[in-house]
């Protein structure tokens, strides 16, 4: 009998986890989580609780259901839950929420496979469901600090892009988050605060967010259809600062299942997000394109892995030969 | 800034276990044990019988192959059996036994030679004679690597004294206490290969080890030593090389393909030993540690020593372990019993009681990509992992799993607890197969 275990190596483990990753992502989206609960009152912190309890709900009682071993422990399903309800305006009613929570959870997660099997963002994929479901429901905004009562408001991207009438916010309001817009994706200040503490966790990599960030911001100064006579960086920094860019950038654009593992991939993958969300907010018919953005580049990701493959060491040495 | 390459990362390394404490000499054990298998190459036989008489520096087996180096007896004593003995790669193996009759006498044919009267052939010889093999781990035979192809000339020989597996601090304690043969053993090589230059590449975690050699070595022509980052596999062959003289071995090939050759601390110190005492490799330095060990140590220990004789030695066990490694944490093998004997590529005996080692090959893959950022072959472990669940060999040919040099960073860094290396070897063995059988 063997006195001792035997394995092959390595015999050691880093001290992390996909549950200790996924809770460093929850404590990163808190400053914009409670941003949102700030400026949208109570009401944003239901729409928040509902998606996580409801994400946790469904993954729970299909996995009963299916007789697969209960992941919920994993945190992956809060996170989802949590990223839903942030991209969802306070005022949805709590019904949508609950069946965008089952969208992401059965349709886009654990049908694929579960976690690290889904091709497209399970939050995204719920909210652009949402979207094009409940159209209406989804694209009231209400004023923010105004209370439960508040009437609906015109989002920056709506105003700038000349589809509804509106005050802009000034770039002081937009950088802390005084504007209307989905709970979580005001306030550029707290999605930065969340963003430095992922890259110092060295939970994701700058590669994704800071390509699609200035891609974006470069196409949007020197291309962008500027009708509202501001000078050409205040618009360009009001289109980066609104809109759900920052969130996604930093917080889905860096989804580690749905996103490219290699170098050169999260560069395209970064600059293709840029460049859709460029186009979509300039020629489309939607005054955001985040989320469609990042869901274009979520399909093409296995494609850009495949050509992305990085030179192994030794290759250039074996040519040059 | 120090010299290093792209990929790897910093691992805690618990050296402070053992970085302080002076190599001691250990002897004793009443059986010594030499498995007829210590080397890559062609195996060898027993020159001895039972009931003979042997002395230390005695050669008790060899072969006429080229790719063979002798063993020698590391205690004077009689010869009990040639029997079946344990082998640290966990299989059993032809082995000498010889009784320890505690007078350490030492063989007539342990002479001094003068390496400066010698020529080339006349050296290689010496070392071969020596049985000293690579003792990094690979245990090449020396000679063989001093004595490269023709149509590939050597411009650089290259010390490692890198020691990035975590734990070990047996080159360490080497390069402090005998820096003087270290830098003898790199001249030796140097007048092998004819070469004017020679680097001494070492981590920037044993600063006084860099500080003590370049000290050394200033009194010396064309020795440098090269102060390397911090960083695991700092010291693989390949990962070693790139760092020093910014060329890549190519793809399936060897040092000796860019003109290099690596020799590991013990192995040039075993050289300069061979010429200057003329003893044979017969002990070597081993490093013992882990939380299980009551004092954690360097010992120098005689080769055929039972493990269990050097754990003693090391004031025994301080909890029962639950797992005992050869080697390093991220290469080395796991041990299955006490009774197995150090060989010539034994660099340390850790014991573990706790140990995060739990890896779960179901458990999902996120695609975090940590893997592929850090690989330092530059592969994409977790494809080749993938690839090999669903047996799909041309496809993890194509990703080059052959390239993979199982330093094990996949698999230390993997947040899903998934071993990717282990796939990987599964993937490597099955394309070496099919290779075969299409032959």
């Amino acid at each position: 009998m063997n006195r001792f275990v035997v394995s092959s190596s390595p015999h050691m483990h880093k001290d992390e986890s996909i549950a200790s990753i996924m809770l460093d992502v929850l404590i990163a989206l808190m400053p914009a989580a409670l941003a949102g609960i700030y400026y949208f009152g109570w009401r944003a912190a239901v729409v928040m609780l509902t998606s996580i309890a409801s994400c946790l709900l469904f993954e729970y009682l299909y996995e009963k259901l299916m007789k697969k071993p209960i992941t919920t422990r994993d945190l992956s399903a809060m996170v989802t839950g949590l990223l839903l309800g942030m991209n969802l305006p306070s005022t949805i009613p709590l019904w949508m929420v609950v069946v965008g929570s089952a969208f992401a959870i059965i349709i886009v997660k654990q049908l694929y496979g579960g976690l690290g099997k889904n091709f497209v963002n399970p939050a995204l994929a719920a909210r652009c469901f949402m979207l094009i479901a409940w159209a209406g429901a989804m694209t009231t905004f209400p004023e923010p600090m105004a209370g439960v009562d508040a009437v609906s408001s015109a989002t920056p991207l709506a105003v700038l892009k000349g589809v509804s009438e509106g005050t802009l916010p000034t770039l002081r309001q937009a950088f802390l988050g005084a504007m209307p817009g989905s709970i979580g994706e005001t306030s550029c200040l707290m999605l930065l605060l969340g963003f430095v503490y992922l890259l110092l966790r060295r939970v994701i990599s700058w590669k994704i967010p800071v390509t699609y960030i200035v891609v974006f911001a470069v196409l949007t100064f020197f291309f962008g259809k500027n009708e509202t006579g501001m000078e050409a960086w205040t618009y360009t920094l009001l289109h980066v600062m609104s809109g759900g860019l920052l969130l996604g950038a930093f917080f889905m654009a860096t989804d580690y299942t749905t996103t490219p593992t290699t170098p050169m991939g999260q560069f395209i993958f970064g600059a293709g997000c840029g460049i859709l969300t460029f186009v979509i907010r300039r020629f489309g018919g939607y005054p955001e394109g985040v989320s469609f953005s990042i869901l274009l580049m979520n399909v093409c990701t296995p494609l850009i892995d495949r050509y992305t493959v990085p030179r192994k060491f030794g290759e250039v040495a074996k040519h040059a030969s | 800034m120090a010299h290093t390459f792209r990929g790897g990362l910093h691992i805690p390394d618990h050296k402070e276990l053992t970085r302080e404490k002076p190599i001691r000499q250990i002897d004793g054990a009443p059986l010594y044990i030499f498995p007829l298998q210590q080397h890559i190459g062609a195996p060898l036989e027993a020159v001895v019988k039972p009931g003979d008489a042997v002395k230390i520096g005695d050669i008790i087996a060899d072969s006429d192959a080229h790719m063979a180096v002798p063993v020698h007896s590391s205690v004077s004593g009689t010869v009990q059996k040639i029997a079946p003995a344990l082998h640290p790669s966990g299989t059993k193996v032809t082995a000498v036994y010889i009784e320890n009759d505690y007078k350490y006498e030492i063989s007539e044919r342990v002479q001094p030679k003068n390496p400066d009267s010698m020529g080339r052939r006349e050296l290689l010889q010496t070392i071969r004679d020596a049985g000293i093999v690579g003792m990094g781990g690979a245990g090449f035979p020396t000679h063989v690597k001093l004595s490269p192809p023709e149509g590939k000339p050597i411009t650089h020989v290259i010390v490692n004294g890198a020691e990035c597996e975590p734990y070990l601090t047996s080159d360490h304690r080497r390069m402090l206490e005998t820096p003087e043969e270290i830098l003898d053993g790199l001249k030796i090589a140097m007048k092998i290969l004819g070469l004017s230059e020679g680097s001494i590449g070492i981590e920037q975690n044993k600063p006084d080890a860099i500080r003590l050699l370049a000290e050394k070595a200033a009194a010396e022509n064309g020795i440098h030593v090269v102060p390397l980052k911090t960083k695991y596999p700092q010291g693989a062959e390949k990962q070693l090389i790139k760092a020093i003289t910014k060329k890549q071995v190519p793809s399936g090939g060897l040092p000796a393909d860019v003109g290099v050759i690596v020799l590991n601390i013990d192995t040039v110190t075993q050289i300069s030993r061979a010429f200057r005492t003329g003893m044979p490799l017969v002990t070597r330095i081993v490093t013992v540690s882990g939380d299980c060990i009551n004092e954690p140590c360097n010992l120098e220990v005689r080769l055929g020593a039972p493990f269990s004789h050097v754990i003693d030695a090391a004031g025994g066990f301080s909890q029962e372990p639950k797992k005992l490694i050869m080697g390093g944490p991220m290469m080395g093998v796991a041990q299955f019993s006490l009774d197995t004997p150090v060989i010539k590529t034994t660099s340390a005996l850790l014991a573990f009681h706790t140990l995060d080692d739990n890896y779960d090959l179901d458990s999902p893959c996120l695609r975090c990509g940590k893997c592929v950022e850090h690989c330092p072959m530059h592969l994409m472990p977790l494809y080749l992992s993938r690839y090999t669940l669903e047996e799909n060999w041309e496809m993890a040919e194509k990703y080059n799993a052959l390239d993979c040099i199982e330093c094990g960073i996949c698999s230390y860094l993997c947040p899903g607890l998934q071993s990717p290396l282990h796939n990987i070897r599964i993937a490597k063995q099955t394309i070496l197969e099919n290779r075969r059988k299409k032959k």
